[in-house]
Formats: structure tokens, sequence, C-alpha cells
């Protein structure tokens, strides 16, 4: 593979991922948004490989393995196992009209786009275009768990924002040290488990996750 | 031996009147085979076209101008966009008269007027079907115009034929935008044509008809050139579309070798984009009306993230 086609594969997969962050925000399905998810896992690992491969930096193969086999396979299991469970799989309503919130995103990848155009002007890196994408992924985390009322929805923009802040170190440095990465892998697992249980709680005590429940100080009325 | 550019033009419009009929009837025919029903045969249209010739015209009373001279001005209207994008050569002396952004404000003629028409009887379904496709058109159209101003900064030019030229020329890349811009033109080329998930052109169900309900009330000739209209719209959609995103086989100058194999690559992409159509048809539901919006408006923004992806990536 020659270098060029190398860093359009790379960018073609930075589009990719961000055109995953739109569709998980504005997903209605429970079900559709954890296979989104895994699609964005899949592409995060595919273009960290990708750069590992380019650059020559070999311990990113090892965090392209971590990240396919958390994010595509593990967490959605786990999240799939607990949808299944807590019955939970029906069209959730999120807080804005969808239009509106497309329309959000937007601003907010242009608000990106300028704010890293300082960085593209003094990197040297081949990654550095997508930089504005990964940074536009996790604004996109954040406008999910702001315009979704369901828990479980809330944590899918979470974890988006995850994969959009590996996405942005991978393209600005290279990939943070193995020891980061794997903590930051533990860290999630580990917030997946705690999720769950608070999920459960969550359910048992409000016979529902949508967070607008939680508003209310008093049990009945 | 190289042919005179008003002679392509003339070759233009005589595939793009006499071929569209026969496009229309080949969409039909790949769809009942795909559903497992007989297929009338792809010069259906044709006969279809001649019938409503024959047939007397029945004019409601308080028919004014604008309903009597709305069928005339989206035959004229469309045939007049056929000499604009290149279909088979870009040698066009019509092209330079107008841009892309020209041909979908050509379009919109087309569509302000025979909502007109649809209200101008004064039947409760004229008025419905020109409110929804009012409705449509007003959020297609930035979309639209989004997808094609990707493609015109990929290519530099708003000019069609300047397009297809950059296009055909550059060496193989892999391009986000256009990969976007491409799925966005689809979506829309869909809700403008009236096809599956937006309106279904072969119902006549009160309830769900779109672009039926306007041109309810016309008949004979009148429906005829409506009619034809309707399937010249749908050809020249397939073709802006194999002109933005895949020119590769149209002509560039008048010769007579590279003009038949312009017009034979045509004719072959024209076939695969309609089994591609009927695939999308038969794979989806007729939406909601009212999903309609939320369907657009994914692609104004696939379209807008392709433009974005041009500045950032590219």
């Amino acid at each position: 593979m020659s270098n060029s086609l190398v860093v359009q594969l790379n960018l073609l997969l930075a589009a990719l991922i961000l055109l995953t962050s739109f569709a998980l925000l504005v997903q209605r399905r429970m079900f559709a948004i954890l296979h989104i998810f895994a699609w964005q896992g899949f592409f995060l690992g595919l273009s960290t490989a990708i750069i590992g491969y380019a650059t020559g930096v070999h311990h990113l193969y090892l965090s392209s393995l971590l990240t396919l086999g958390m994010k595509v396979l593990l967490l959605p299991y786990i999240l799939y196992k607990l949808i299944h469970k807590l019955r939970i799989h029906r069209e959730i309503e999120s807080m804005i009209n969808t239009p509106t919130t497309m329309m959000i995103g937007i601003a907010l990848v242009i608000f990106c786009y300028h704010l890293t155009a300082p960085i593209r002007e003094l990197s040297t890196l081949m990654t550095r275009s997508t930089l504005a994408l990964a940074l536009a992924t996790v604004m996109l985390g954040l406008l999910m768990m702001v315009t979704r009322r369901h828990a479980v929805s809330q944590i899918m923009g979470f974890l988006a924002m995850e994969n959009g802040l590996f996405f942005a170190a991978t393209s600005a440095t290279y990939g943070m040290p193995m020891v980061v990465e794997l903590g930051v892998a533990l860290d999630l697992l580990i917030a997946a488990f705690i999720f769950g249980i608070f999920f459960f709680h969550i359910n048992t005590t409000f016979d529902s996750l949508d967070v607008d429940q939680m508003a209310k100080l008093k049990e009945g009325d | 031996m190289t042919v005179h550019p008003f002679a392509i033009e003339l070759l233009q419009l005589l595939i793009l009147i006499g071929l569209s009929p026969a496009f229309a009837g080949w969409v039909k025919v790949v769809k009942c085979r795909l559903q497992g029903r007989s297929a009338p045969g792809i010069l259906q249209p044709y006969r279809d076209i001649r019938r409503l010739f024959i047939k007397d015209v029945v004019l409601a009373e308080n028919a004014s101008w604008i309903f009597r001279f709305t069928p005339y001005l989206a035959f004229g209207v469309t045939v007049l966009a056929g000499g604009i994008i290149p279909l088979v050569s870009v040698d066009l002396p019509l092209a330079a008269t107008a841009d892309i952004i020209a041909l979908v404000m050509l379009f919109a003629i087309i569509r302000f007027f025979t909502a007109l028409a649809g209200m101008d009887i004064g039947t409760a379904f004229g008025g419905m079907g020109a409110s929804r496709e009012m409705m449509i058109s007003s959020l297609a159209e930035p979309a639209m115009l989004m997808a094609v101003f990707t493609v015109s900064l990929a290519s530099s030019s708003t000019s069609l034929t300047q397009m297809v030229t950059t296009m055909g020329q550059g060496q193989f890349m892999i391009r986000p935008s256009l990969a976007f811009a491409l799925i966005a033109f689809i979506m829309i080329a869909l809700a403008e044509t009236g096809r599956i998930p937006v309106d279904n052109p072969a119902t006549h169900l009160e309830l769900t008809m779109i672009h039926e309900a306007m041109i309810l009330e016309y008949s004979g000739r009148y429906l005829a050139l409506i009619e034809w209209a309707g399937m010249m719209k749908l050809m020249l959609f397939f073709s802006l579309g194999i002109a933005a995103f895949c020119p590769w086989g149209i002509a560039a100058n008048g010769d007579l070798l590279a003009l038949a194999l312009g017009v034979a690559f045509f004719v072959l992409k024209l076939m695969l984009g309609g089994v591609i159509m009927v695939l999308i048809e038969t794979g989806m539901a007729k939406m909601r009306i009212f999903r309609v919006s939320e369907y657009l408006g994914s692609a104004f923004l696939l379209a807008t993230l392709g433009m974005m992806a041009f500045f950032i990536l590219e």
C-alpha cells in the first residue's frame, strides 16, 4: 500500500466514524443503537490499525485489537444482555426533535473544525485533519447524552464520547502510552458493569429507565 | 469524423424524448420480475401515451389557463433540462446557458406550476397533493443543492459539462465527500421523482398519493404530456447522478465513435441504475408522510457532511 492510499483510507474511516456518531444521535431503536455503536468501534479499531501500519508505531496494533475486542464484541454484548433482561428495547423519545438535533450536530462539527484549525496548521502528522472529526465525535456523544431521556441511550452517548477521545488521541499523538490505554479499557469495562448495576436498581425503583422520573422527589403522587 | 455540436444536442433530446418511456417500462419490468408478477412489457408506456393522446380531454368547468398551460410547460421545461445535462457527450451548445443551480430551479418551476394546477380546479385532492408536494420539495431542494455543491467543490465548477470533464479525468482516489453526496443524492432523487419511500407512483389510494393527487384531474393529451414529462424527469435524475458521480464513458468531443460509445455506456448505466432503484424500492416500505421530513433531513445532513468532509479531510 502506498502512503497516500493509507492516508485516504484513514480519512474514509474518519468520515465513517463521524457518520456513525450522527446515526447514533438520530436513531430511535435501542438495538439499532447498539449495532451502530459496534460499527463505530469497528471503524475505530480499523483506523487505529491503519495508523499503526503507516507510522510503524506497533503498540497501536495492540490497542486496535483491544478496541475491536472491547467495543465491538464485549460492551455491546453486555449491553445487549442488559437490555434484553430489563425488556427496554422499545422506541425511545429524545428531548428535541430529530431534524433540530441534526442541525445542532452540524453546527458542532463546524465549531470543532474551527477549534482545531490552529493545531492543523502546526501539526505535521498524517492524521492532523482527522482531529476535527475526532473532537466532533466527542461533542456529538455529549449532545446525545444531553438530548436523550433514557438512561441506556445516555450511556451509549458516554461510550461514543469515549470512542471520540480515543480517536482524538490516535490522531493527535499517534496514541497514548500503552499503560494508559490498558487502564482506560479496564475502566470502561468496570464502568459498563457499574452501569448495569445502576440500571437494574433504577429500573426496580422507578419501573422505568426514563431519567425524567428521577426529577420527582416524592414517591407516588 | 466529428459530429456538429448541434447535432449532438439534437441526438440527446431524441434519446431523452424517445427512450424515457422505455426506461420507465424497464423499471416496471424489473420490478414485476422481482416481485414475482408477470410484467406488462417494456413498450407498455408507449402504448399508454398513445392511448392517452387519442382520448378526448375532459376539462373541469372552472379550469383556468394555468391548468391547460401546465402540461406543455412541464414537458417543455423537462426537454430543456435534457439539453443541459450531458447524457452522451459534453460538447453541448445549450450547456453553457445554465449551470446546475439553474437546473435545480428548472425542476422547481415545473413543480411550482404543477402545484398551482393541482389547486386550480379546487378539488380537495389537488390541494392536498399540492401542499404535500410543496412540503417535500421545500425540504428536498436545499439538500439537493448541498449535494450538487459538494460535487461542484470537488470539480471547482458549477457547470455540469465542466464537472463531467474534471471528474472523468481525475485519477482514482477515495473521496468520502463524494460518497456522502452520492447517498444524499440518491435519497433526494427518490423523493423528487416520487418513488417508493416517499411516494408510490403505482397507487391511486387517496391518503397516500402525492404526485398522483395533483394530476388527478388531468385527462387525454394533457395527462399524456404530464406522464411523459414525469418519465423524462426520472431519466434526467438518473442522468444527473451519472454525470455527477460516474461520468466515465461520456464522450469528451464530437467524435462519432466516442459518441456511439457514450450512447452505449449511457444505456448500460441507466439499466443498471434502474435495477438498483428497483432493489431500493422493493426493499423499503413507503413511509408515513410525517417521517418524510426526517428522511429528507438525513439527506440534508449527509450532503452537508459530504461538504464538510471535503473541507476538513481533502
